[in-house]
């Protein structure tokens, strides 16, 4: 590995993840606390994405099953068996993590573009079971899902402090992301990616590998999930929609495919974006999506962080 | 008449629809195989394509009196156009790069055109009046069927062994074939291999065209028509492997058919009955049916 890092740029990271943490602080008093949490929600996603396609090099093209089964999860134990927010949001991350084991022990029976149809085949099969079961409300979603109050004792109706719970599932979400990435596990993964066969024969059960980065991949799915279906206090069928798994993809190519920042930055630039043009191009938002997919795959592969980190690396040479 | 308790015209309609989805499958999953043979992509826009054969046959018939005989021929003809126009400008750029970016691209543009026909005809539907010489049925005793149904399956599967026979007894699929298997040496030996793979993303997407046209009839033409048969269409090709043509076939009508008698004896499950099957098939033959390991 030539990756080695100068002190220096370690404590540049440690000096910009610290400055970023602040940030994220304060931030919901400067910006609409709803519209940050959204944010977090979906950068957390797109995170656990990447952590996927953009580490292991498997791309999932059925995310969407594990948002929506952790939101319906928590939302129906939070709303119908009265249990706390915490204890909801973890048993969301707990099914979808379980979810995610079974999805994985089938896909990885087979490689690259067949592994992105199977998930994609089942995510869909999830969708079709949550539109046809009637605890999920079918068509119309799950509603009227109380915030409740956090270990039974501070209320989450209040914006701010639902917002430092979310941003607190964030930092840990990411936070475990992060570990993952530079642990000896986050290395093999790297290894399977760039060659799966050598990796094979220096003696590692690559199945294995990827069965496990699949299934936390899948949990951190599944807590920005259960996390989004309190803040906005429903889940709908949208959550389940193989849209939102193409959602997610363009986030993580968008921001920078591998890059540990990349995922959150596309998830903003995205979230932003919807949220501008819903009401001025309506069903155009949909194009739009498609030609920035389109723009990305033909000429900016490296997305918004690996563009920078290009440039940076670059300035640095000279 | 009755069979296990269900009225033999129930199940003979069912086992009809299944054969029409089933000869969709086939079309549109051949023609994903012969695209992914050669381009190594998986054509995203497959379902986007087949909608847009059936719009453009909507499109012909009340707007410009085209009747349907000419959209059969012409749809197939305009969308495959546009299929070469996209692989030239776009697909193309992709062949040296990892296989999933071609997924990620075709993803786009599905996302594309279903935007703007959703923008343009909204997502409520429209009907197609079945052609006056296909109108009509018979009275087969145990059921009725219509004209239009059968000329669906028997058009369909000319379609889809023609295409056989031409990949495998024609010189040109010979080439496509040889391309397949190593597009290098064919280049070497002086075939134009870039011309070749124009040829066949267009003639895949138009034979997705095609099937939307045959389609227009018998479901409604809706710009979602297009994504929702895709994934199950996905999932075939899962099941089949890609490896054989003829397996393609086989394999799509035997799901159609399976997914008609689901419908008639477990009605809830017939949405999933495509994808359970892939789960099995997975489990027990991860290459698929036909598929090389």
């Amino acid at each position: 590995m030539s990756t080695a890092k100068q002190p220096s740029a370690l404590i540049k990271t440690e000096v910009l993840y610290t400055g970023l943490f602040i940030v994220g602080l304060i931030a919901p008093f400067a910006v609409y606390p709803t519209f940050l949490m959204k944010l977090f929600c979906f950068a957390l996603f797109a995170c656990a994405f990447n952590l996927l396609l953009g580490f292991a090099g498997l791309l999932s093209f059925g995310h969407a099953a594990f948002l929506g089964t952790a939101g319906y999860v928590c939302g129906l134990m939070v709303r119908d068996l009265g249990v706390t927010p915490e204890i909801g949001i973890l048993a969301g991350t707990v099914a979808a993590g379980a979810l995610g084991w079974i999805f994985g022990l089938l896909a990885i029976r087979r490689t690259g573009i067949y592994f992105a149809m199977i998930t994609l085949a089942l995510a869909q099969m999830v969708y079709f079971i949550v539109l046809q079961v009637k605890a999920t409300g079918g068509e119309d979603g799950l509603q009227g899902v109380p915030r409740g109050h956090l270990f039974g004792l501070i209320d989450m109706s209040d914006n701010i402090a639902m917002y430092y719970l979310v941003y607190a599932v964030f930092s840990i979400g990411f936070f475990i992301i992060y570990r993952t990435i530079h642990s000896p596990f986050g290395q093999i993964l790297k290894a399977i990616r760039e060659n799966e066969p050598r990796a094979i024969s220096l003696g590692y059960d690559v199945s294995k590998f990827k069965l496990i980065a699949f299934v936390i991949s899948a949990s951190l799915a599944g807590l920005a999930g259960a996390t989004k279906t309190l803040v906005f206090q429903l889940t709908s069928l949208s959550d389940v929609h193989w849209h939102m798994s193409g959602e997610v993809v363009l986030m993580t190519l968008l921001g920078g495919l591998g890059t540990i920042l990349g995922p959150a930055v596309g998830s903003a630039t995205i979230v932003t974006l919807q949220n501008e043009l819903a009401d001025k191009v309506g069903s155009w938002v949909t194009v739009i999506m498609g030609l920035i997919f389109v723009v990305c795959v033909l000429a900016f592969r490296r997305g918004i962080v690996g563009e920078i980190q290009a440039l940076i690396q670059r300035a640095g040479i000279r | 008449m009755e069979i296990f308790g269900v009225p033999t015209a129930l199940l003979g309609s069912q086992l009809l629809i299944g054969l029409i989805n089933g000869s969709f499958y086939a079309i549109l999953s051949l023609g994903l195989a012969i695209i992914f043979g050669l381009l190594n992509i998986i054509n995203f826009a497959h379902g986007a394509q087949y909608m847009m054969g059936a719009f453009i046959a909507w499109l012909a018939l009340t707007k410009f009196n085209v009747n349907y005989w000419v959209a059969l021929i012409a749809a197939p003809l305009l969308v495959g156009l546009f299929g070469v126009i996209l692989e030239r400008t776009m697909l193309r750029k992709l062949y040296k790069l990892d296989h999933l970016y071609g997924l990620l691209l075709t993803f786009g543009l599905a996302l594309i055109i279903e935007g703007v026909f959703r923008d343009q005809f909204g997502i409520s539907g429209e009907s197609y009046e079945v052609p006056e010489a296909l109108s009509g049925g018979i009275h087969l005793g145990f059921m009725f069927l219509p004209i239009y149904r059968a000329w669906v399956i028997v058009a369909s599967l000319t379609v889809c062994f023609g295409t056989w026979y031409m990949i495998e007894k024609t010189r040109l699929g010979a080439y496509l074939r040889a391309g397949t298997e190593n597009s290098q040496m064919v280049q070497a030996l002086g075939i134009n291999v870039p011309l070749l793979i124009t040829f066949t993303y267009g003639y895949g997407v138009a034979l997705a065209a095609f099937a939307g046209v045959l389609a227009a009839p018998v479901f409604q033409v809706n710009p979602l028509m297009g994504s929702n048969l895709i994934i199950v269409v996905f999932a075939v090709v899962v099941i089949g492997g890609m490896g054989s043509i003829l397996g393609s076939i086989v394999t799509g009508i035997g799901l159609g058919l399976i997914e008609g008698l689901t419908k008639v004896f477990y009605p809830e499950a017939s949405a999933v009955v495509v994808f359970v099957i892939m789960v099995i098939v997975l489990l027990v033959r991860p290459a698929g049916l036909f598929g090389k390991a």
